[in-house]
C-alpha cells in the first residue's frame, strides 16, 4: 500500500494560496515522512526540476505542479541514513538557473560553491564535527618546503597538536587537497575533538596542495619523490616525528587517494597508514580506454599494474566510498586486492556522494582505524 | 624482579569524579598517618592533584613520579635511550599480539553463531578461549623477555639518575600509611611505577588504586573497549600489573566502556582470565581485600561465564 503523504492531503484539497502557507508554516523540508521524500518549491516559474548527484538515478527528474497554484513538488525514495546534496534548476522566461532551496536551510560549501543538502531519516551531522569549547585547539603553521621534484618551493599548512611537546615523538599524516579538507570538511575542528576524546593520538599534519592536482596526483612519480624524499625529511628536521612506517600516513580523496596509494605505490614500507575516500580508482579488464576519460589515463595504467601484480603497499589502510558515486564499483573491486596482499583492510560503504561533507564524516573511522588514539589506555 | 610481599589491605575504587568513595573506603581501614600518592598517570598534569588530596584528607605526599622520571632521563641520556627502545619493542609486541588476537577473538564469534550438538559446541567454545588465553600468555611472555632484558642490561637501580630518586621515595614511603595509585594513562602510570621499583619500597603497606590505578594493582593490565571508534573493541592484555592483588582483572568504567548486556562478550571476558575474577568497578564502587578476601563492597559487579554480571558480594563472592 502507499504511503499517504502529507502532501497527498494538501494536493487533495485543492488548495489556495491561504491553505498552501498554513500547510508550509513550520515545517521543514524537504519534507522527510519515512523513507519517503517531498522536495518543495514555491514561486512563479515555468518549471522546476531537482538536479543530484545519486549516480544510480536520474540526474535530472521534473517537480510536479500542483494545479492552479505556484507550489512544486517531487516524492522520492530515499533510504535512511542518507545525505544527498542537490539544487533546483529553474526555468523562467525560457532561461535556466541551478538554485540553492530556499526552504532548506542545510547547506555544503565546495569548491565550486554550495549545494542544498538532503538530510534523509536517522541522518545526523556527527556531533565531533562541531567545534567543541572542551577541546584545546591546536595551530595551523605554514610552512616552505623545498621542492628539487616539482623545482621551487611549496606551501604546506602544518597542525601541531594543543600540546606539542619537543620531547616526545609524533605521528605524521599527510593529507592531499589540504585547503579543502580544512575549508570544506572542517578537518582541524575534527582533529582537535578526536584528539580532545582521546580518540586520536596527538598527531602532526601536513596539508598540502597542488597547483595542477590532475596532472600530479595522477601518478606522477615527482610528487611521490616530493613527499617521501623531501616533505618528510625537512618536516622531520624540524619536528619530533616518529621514523616508522606505522607513524606515518598518507589520505586524499577522489584523486587525492589516487595520490595517495600511487605514493606509497612507488615507496612501499615507508608509509604504513593509508586512508583512501572515493579514489578515483579506475582500471580496465582488456584494452586501454576507460569509462572516465583521457584524464584517467596514468590512472588506469597504475591501477591495472596492482591488479596485476597486487603487493603490500602498505600496513594498514581505510578505504570509504559513497554508494550513490560512480566510483563505488571502483572501490569495490579494490578492496579485495588490497586485502589479498596481507595490509589490514577495513573499507566503509556510505548513503552518501562524491562530496566533502561525505569524507568529513567518515574521518573520525577512518583516522581511528589508522591511529588509535589513547582510549584504551586512559582510565580516569 | 621478584613479587612484592602482598599488602595488608587492598582498595580497588571505581571513577572518582562523580561519585568518590576512596576517602570513605580509605577511613574505614583506620590507618594513621600520611598518605604517599601516584598521580604518574595524568602525565604533566601530575601536580593536578588537588581533588585527590581533599578526598582523602590528613597529608599527603605526591610521588612525583611522572616529573621523577623525567628528571632521571635528563640526567642519563643512556638510560633514556634504552629506555625508549625498550618501548618501542613493547608497542611493536602489542601491535603483533594484536593483530593474531583480533583474528582469534573474530574465529570465537564465528563459532559462538553456529549450531552444531551442544557437547561439541562447548569443546570449540572452549578451544577458542583456550587460543586467546594462549596469546595472552604469550604476549606476557614477550613483555617479561623484554623487561628482563632492560633491567639485566641497564640495571635502573644501581644508576644514580633512578637511585638518588629511589632513596627518596623510600623515606616518604616508609613514613607512609598507604599508598594511593590514581588512575590516567595506565601504561604510563605502569611504566613509572616500574622504573623506580615503587612496589618493592613498600613491601605488605596497604594499598588502594582507583580506576587505572586500581588496574595496574592487579596481576594482568586489561586494556578494554566494547565501542572504540574503530570499530569492535578486542580486549587486549597489556603487560603484567605489579601483582599485589592477585586473582582479580579490575575493569573501571563499565558504564562507559562494556556492554555488559551483551551475553556473548561478557562471558569471554569472565572465562577468558579466569580463574581470576573479573570485576567492573562502575563510578561508585569500592572493594576492600584483606588477606585476600572482600570484607568492604560497595556497587561493584562480577563478570561470569554465563555472561551476566551481578553484584559482588562482600564475602568474596557474587
Amino acid at each position: 500500500m502507499t504511503q499517504r503523504l502529507a502532501i497527498h492531503t494538501l494536493v487533495e484539497s485543492r488548495p489556495d494560496a491561504a491553505a498552501i502557507d498554513a500547510w508550509m508554516a513550520g515545517r521543514r523540508f524537504p519534507v522527510v515522512e519515512g523513507s519517503r521524500v517531498t522536495f518543495v518549491y514555491r514561486g512563479e516559474v515555468d518549471a522546476v526540476a531537482l538536479r543530484h548527484w545519486i549516480y544510480a538515478l536520474e540526474t535530472r527528474r521534473a517537480l510536479e505542479r500542483v494545479a492552479g497554484t505556484d507550489l512544486y513538488y517531487l516524492v522520492m525514495d530515499v533510504p535512511p541514513r542518507s545525505r544527498v546534496e542537490y539544487k533546483f534548476e529553474i526555468e523562467r522566461g525560457g532561461a535556466q538557473e541551478w538554485i540553492l532551496d530556499p526552504l532548506n536551510p542545510n547547506r555544503a560549501r565546495d569548491p565550486f560553491g554550495s549545494n542544498s543538502v538532503l538530510q534523509a531519516e536517522g541522518y545526523e551531522v556527527p556531533d565531533w564535527t562541531r567545534h567543541d569549547p572542551r577541546a584545546r585547539p591546536g595551530t595551523l603553521e605554514p610552512m616552505t618546503v623545498r621542492s628539487a621534484a616539482f623545482g621551487g618551493e611549496r606551501a604546506v599548512q602544518l597542525y601541531l597538536p594543543a600540546r606539542l611537546r619537543r620531547s616526545r615523538r609524533y605521528p605524521l599524516l599527510v593529507v592531499h587537497d589540504g585547503r579543502d579538507y580544512l575549508e570544506y570538511a572542517g578537518m582541524k575542528v575534527v582533529l582537535d575533538n578526536l584528539i580532545h576524546r582521546l580518540e586520536l593520538p596527538d598527531l602532526i599534519v601536513a596539508f598540502t596542495s597542488s597547483p595542477e592536482r590532475e596532472r600530479e596526483y595522477a601518478d606522477d612519480p615527482a610528487h611521490g619523490r616530493f613527499l617521501t624524499e623531501e616533505l618528510v625529511p625537512q618536516l622531520g628536521a624540524r619536528y619530533p616525528l616518529v621514523d616508522q612506517p606505522q607513524a606515518r600516513a598518507l589520505m586524499g580523496a577522489s584523486f587525492g587517494a589516487v595520490a595517495s596509494f600511487s605514493t606509497a605505490w612507488h615507496h612501499p614500507g615507508f608509509w604504513g597508514r593509508l586512508l583512501l575516500q572515493s579514489g578515483s580508482f579506475a582500471f580496465t579488464d582488456i584494452g586501454r580506454a576507460n569509462r572516465f576519460g583521457p584524464m584517467f589515463d596514468r590512472v588506469v595504467a597504475l591501477v591495472n599494474a596492482f591488479r596485476e601484480a597486487p603487493s603490500a603497499v602498505s600496513e594498514r589502510v581505510f578505504v570509504c566510498c559513497g554508494v550513490y558515486e560512480k566510483l563505488i564499483y571502483e572501490n569495490r573491486s579494490l578492496v579485495p586486492l588490497l586485502d589479498e596482499t596481507g595490509m589490514q583492510v577495513r573499507f566503509v560503504e556510505s548513503r552518501d556522494g562524491h562530496n566533502w561533507e561525505h569524507w568529513r564524516d567518515r574521518l573520525r573511522e577512518g583516522l581511528s582505524w589508522l591511529f588509535p588514539g589513547p582510549l584504551m589506555m586512559v582510565y580516569e | 624482579m621478584n613479587r612484592p610481599e602482598p599488602p595488608h589491605a587492598i582498595v580497588l575504587c571505581g571513577a572518582q569524579r562523580f561519585d568518590p568513595t576512596l576517602g570513605r573506603a580509605v577511613r574505614a581501614l583506620g590507618l594513621d598517618g600520611p598518605v604517599a600518592l601516584v598521580t604518574a598517570g595524568f602525565q604533566e598534569r601530575e601536580a593536578e592533584d588537588q581533588d585527590i588530596r581533599a578526598e582523602l584528607g590528613g597529608t599527603v605526599e605526591n610521588l612525583r613520579l611522572h616529573a621523577r622520571a623525567d628528571e632521571a632521563f635528563a640526567a642519563d641520556a643512556e638510560l633514556r635511550a634504552a629506555h625508549r627502545e625498550r618501548q618501542g619493542a613493547l608497542r611493536h609486541k602489542q601491535d603483533f599480539y594484536r593483530i593474531r588476537l583480533e583474528h582469534a577473538l573474530e574465529a570465537q564469534h564465528v563459532v559462538s553463531q553456529r549450531r552444531a550438538p551442544a557437547a561439541i559446541l562447548a569443546e570449540e567454545h572452549e578451544a577458542s578461549l583456550a587460543e586467546i588465553r594462549q596469546l595472552d600468555a604469550y604476549h606476557l611472555g614477550q613483555c617479561s623477555r623484554i623487561h628482563r632484558a632492560f633491567e639485566t642490561a641497564v640495571q635502573p637501580f644501581e644508576r644514580p639518575a633512578i637511585a638518588r630518586h629511589r632513596d627518596e621515595l623510600a623515606r616518604i614511603l616508609a613514613a607512609s600509611s598507604l599508598l594511593v595509585l590514581a588512575g590516567g594513562h595506565v601504561a604510563t602510570l605502569l611504566n613509572r611505577l616500574r622504573l623506580f621499583g615503587v612496589a618493592e619500597l613498600c613491601p605488605g603497606k596497604p594499598v588502594a588504586g582507583f580506576s587505572g590505578g586500581a588496574m595496574v594493582l592487579c596481576e594482568r593490565v586489561v586494556l578494554f573497549h566494547d565501542s572504540p571508534p574503530q570499530g569492535p573493541g578486542a580486549a587486549e592484555v597489556l603487560d603484567h600489573g605489579l601483582g599485589l592483588c592477585p586473582g582479580y582483572v579490575a575493569l573501571p568504567q563499565p558504564e562507559m566502556r562494556l556492554r555488559l548486556d551483551d551475553a556473548e562478550r561478557v562471558s569471554v571476558m569472565a572465562r577468558r582470565f579466569a580463574p581470576a575474577r573479573v570485576l567492573a568497578l562502575p563510578s561508585g564502587a569500592a572493594v576492600t581485600l584483606e588477606q585476600g578476601r572482600a570484607t568492604r563492597v560497595e556497587g561493584a559487579l562480577l563478570l561470569t561465564g554465563d555472561g551476566t554480571s551481578v553484584p559482588f558480594g562482600p564475602k568474596g563472592g557474587a
